[in-house]
């Protein structure tokens, strides 16, 4: 048991904290931390899963999030058939032949391998395809955008339930996860970094641009819910009945009926609320403890023991016979599949799919903060990250504005500098998580929780 | 025509990337590791220039028809420098003297990036500011029309002209100084081999620190040029760390001669691919075949995906950039 002790006192400190802002702020703000938290928490073990398992650097997070996101928006919104039918077909051929141009520049490539003019002859091609393909698609985008731009204007989705779509926003992830391993997994590391990181930002251009396909900047609200909606528990006698008999105390001391009647609505309102996010937090919470198992399993496993030997000498586990670039190809899918269920998750927590929200900053560098300082190598420790620094990410704007009050206690209120330090609260996120993560790098490197291989002794 | 919205905007954005590409590729070669700070240590000694620029303004010292940004640069630099100085004092040098892995390295520029990018917010805030003042215009369209008797108009902004002039200076004054002087000699041996570099007593701490220096010249000045043609905002000089990457590395990073060509090779491409030729084959192409929608390869949506996929191919095809950098 001691073992665990320092993990378990971590998560109770955690969730201590999380308790504290239900208690000041509100229960309901208590728990969409808490759903954030298991959010990231997802993230940081796609990022630990490549990062400390397999020792690959992947700053593209961003665009598996997206892609993660955009695959809730396709899956579960209802079709559009007056778009389908005005641009379907146009799509539909530009999408063949772009998969024609893919394979045609290949076939040049492999046929014409020592020809002087290939390359002429790839360049030449690629225009002459990407100006063919925008003539075809050109009107189909048109035609689908005009379908009632303020509400639809796009293809939509299949219509199937929601939950289902984070499958197959993992699927995504992984098919981009494929490519992008193919393209830059040779690269040394911090080659690797950039290269995922500007990948991850076209393909986040594209889905900000194509507005035919999810409605690019115009973004998507309204998305289904795996939960049911506070409006359908406010009316439902049963939920109405378990508020008063929780309230009951309270509710028996008001004495005039009609006060009571507004007391028991107000409660309601905020209790509904709370039960969808507490409904969210337990499909959350499953969630992240089916990953946590397997996670573990795999690193317990002969095969997490090759994927440390990869990390930690390439050189040798390759001349062990272990194919380094397959399993590197193999973790670097997984990683970015299970990033890809995180975005979905999150698209459906937030009910809306806002592409201009991809911004490296929020989806790239604080996951990997949050790897860093809760422990590479360590499901838990990254987990703990993602809690610790989402907490902090939330609540430093509240704590610095706390802490420039309490220091500025003395100055008068229109002193401009205490003005524009209460302006720039907000800003403090930024110091308090470069800073934690310089602290942490230098006498943590291993983070909150490190990374602990068991032996058993024979 | 050609020349007026592709070529000039080009030529001036490619020298704004190009300064930041050597930035990029300095830090590289001599201190071994990919700084993700790039676009906030430029936006910093950019904020400088700002604050300056600011003050002098409302001291009433100016320069005439140039922008006061120039006289505040001098003051910028300085200022950037300490900063940078500091910095590696306190987080870098750690790092260096343990002999980490540049992975590590990189991943504390990340934080280093965080912490700038809270100072730069915490000062000056995050909006837009734009603090070019003096003459806007060098030839305007017009004049450029009565002077050729062309139906097109040329219009060359001041602030073009100045980038190309300061870029010209800066860049031929550091390959001097990098290929003249003993110490640039001596920076250039042990960016190629550090420990025969050691042996032949190069002081490896002055190395660093003129590196920092230089750095310190480099961000500012990109910074502050990038500024006084389009606008100061902190998230946009964060985004433009992106394709500085792109072109650093598609010249060769650690090859400053690569990096310099670099940021041209990107800024024509985005230019290029991203611009309307409509009005380009009007001219050249006879009445019937005249085209009735903007012809473009691809829209200026993804200007940022342009660079980023020629650096996607030059990764594939040849790794060490266009022009020959470091082995990776």
């Amino acid at each position: 048991m001691r073992k665990y002790s320092n993990i378990i006192a971590a998560y109770s400190i955690m969730l201590f904290l999380i308790i504290m802002v239900g208690v000041f702020q509100s229960w309901s703000i208590a728990l969409s931390i808490l759903n954030y938290c298991l959010i990231s928490a997802v993230m940081t073990m796609g990022a630990n899963i490549q990062w400390g398992y397999a020792g690959l650097i992947n700053f593209g997070i961003m665009g598996y999030t997206a892609l993660g996101g955009l695959a809730v928006v396709l899956v579960s919104v209802a079709p559009v058939p007056e778009a389908w039918s005005a641009g379907g077909l146009n799509i539909l051929a530009s999408l063949v032949m772009i998969i024609g141009l893919v394979f045609g520049v290949k076939f040049i490539f492999k046929k014409f391998k020592n020809h002087k003019y290939r390359n002429y002859l790839i360049t030449f091609s690629i225009v002459i395809g990407i100006i063919l393909i925008r003539l075809v698609a050109f009107p189909g985008i048109e035609a689908i955008e005009s379908v009632d731009p303020a509400k639809t204007g796009f293809l939509g989705g299949l219509g199937m339930p929601v939950l289902f779509s984070w499958i197959v926003g993992a699927i995504f992830a992984a098919g981009l996860a494929f490519v992008v391993g193919k393209i830059a997994l040779g690269l040394r590391a911090d080659y690797l970094a950039i290269a995922t990181l500007l990948i991850a930002e076209i393909v986040v251009s594209i889905i900000k641009h194509e507005d035919w396909l999810a409605r690019g900047v115009k973004n998507v609200i309204g998305l289904k819910r795996p939960v049911p909606y506070e409006i359908d528990l406010q009316n439902s006698p049963w939920f109405i009945n378990l508020v008063e008999k929780l309230h009951q105390g309270k509710l028996n001391l008001l004495s005039s009926v009609s006060d009571k009647k507004d007391m028991l609505n107000q409660l309601v309102i905020d209790a509904s609320s709370v039960y969808v996010k507490l409904c969210v937090t337990g499909l959350f919470l499953t969630v992240v403890i089916i990953l946590l198992i397997l996670t573990q399993k795999a690193l317990y496993s002969p095969w997490g023991r090759k994927m440390r030997a990869i990390r930690d000498n390439e050189e040798a586990a390759g001349a062990m016979g272990k194919n380094v670039v397959k399993e590197h190809l193999l973790i670097f899918i997984l990683g970015s599949a299970i990033v890809g269920l995180a975005g979905a998750m999150m698209v459906t927590n937030d009910g809306l799919f806002t592409p201009g929200s991809y911004r490296p900053m929020r989806y790239t560098f604080v996951i990997w903060v949050m790897v860093i300082v809760g422990g590479t190598g360590n499901n838990f420790g990254a987990i703990l990250g993602g809690f610790v620094v989402w907490f902090l990410w939330v609540e430093a704007g509240p704590i610095a504005l706390f802490l420039i009050n309490f220091f500025t206690t003395h100055l008068d209120e229109t002193n401009t500098l205490k003005v524009h330090l209460i302006e720039s609260a907000p800003y403090f996120r930024f110091l308090m998580i470069g800073v934690g993560l310089l602290v942490i790098m230098r006498y943590r490197p291993k983070g909150l929780i490190p990374e602990k291989i068991n032996v058993k002794k024979i | 025509m050609l020349l007026n919205y592709t070529v000039i905007p080009a030529i001036t954005y490619g020298s704004q990337l190009a300064l930041g590409a050597i930035f990029v590729t300095l830090i590289y070669g001599v201190l071994r590791f990919a700084n993700f700070a790039t676009g906030d240590m430029m936006s910093f000694g950019t904020m400088f220039a700002v604050l300056l620029t600011y003050y002098f303004q409302s001291i009433g010292v100016g320069l005439g028809f140039l922008p006061t940004a120039l006289l505040t640069l001098p003051l910028a630099i300085l200022a950037m420098i300490f900063y940078m100085l500091f910095i590696d004092k306190f987080v870098f040098k750690y790092y260096r003297e343990s002999k980490s892995a540049p992975v590590q390295l990189a991943m504390v520029s990340v934080g280093v990036m965080f912490v700038t990018q809270a100072i730069i917010r915490i000062i000056i805030g995050p909006f837009d500011r734009r603090f070019m003042d003096g003459e806007k215009f060098i030839l305007k369209a017009s004049e450029f029309k009565a002077i050729t008797g062309l139906s097109e108009g040329l219009t060359i902004k001041s602030t073009q002209a100045i980038t190309l002039v300061v870029t010209i200076i800066l860049v031929s004054l550091l390959f001097w100084f990098l290929n003249k002087t003993k110490t640039g000699t001596s920076m250039r041996a042990y960016s190629d081999n550090e420990d025969l570099a050691l042996l032949s007593g190069i002081d490896p701490k002055r190395v660093v620190m003129i590196t920092w220096i230089i750095a310190g010249f480099l961000a500012t000045v990109g910074g502050v040029l990038y500024g006084l043609d389009k606008s100061y905002k902190p998230f946009v000089y964060f985004n433009n760390m992106l394709p500085i990457f792109a072109a650093a590395i598609v010249g060769g990073i650690g090859n400053p001669y690569g990096a310099f060509l670099g940021g041209y090779v990107i800024a024509f491409a985005e230019i290029l691919v991203t611009y309307a030729y409509k009005k380009f084959f009007t001219y050249l192409l006879p009445e019937f075949l005249e085209p009735d929608s903007l012809i473009q390869l691809l829209s200026t949506d993804y200007k940022f995906a342009v660079s980023f996929s020629i650096l996607v191919i030059v990764l594939l095809f040849r790794p060490s950039g266009i022009f020959e950098g470091k082995k990776i």
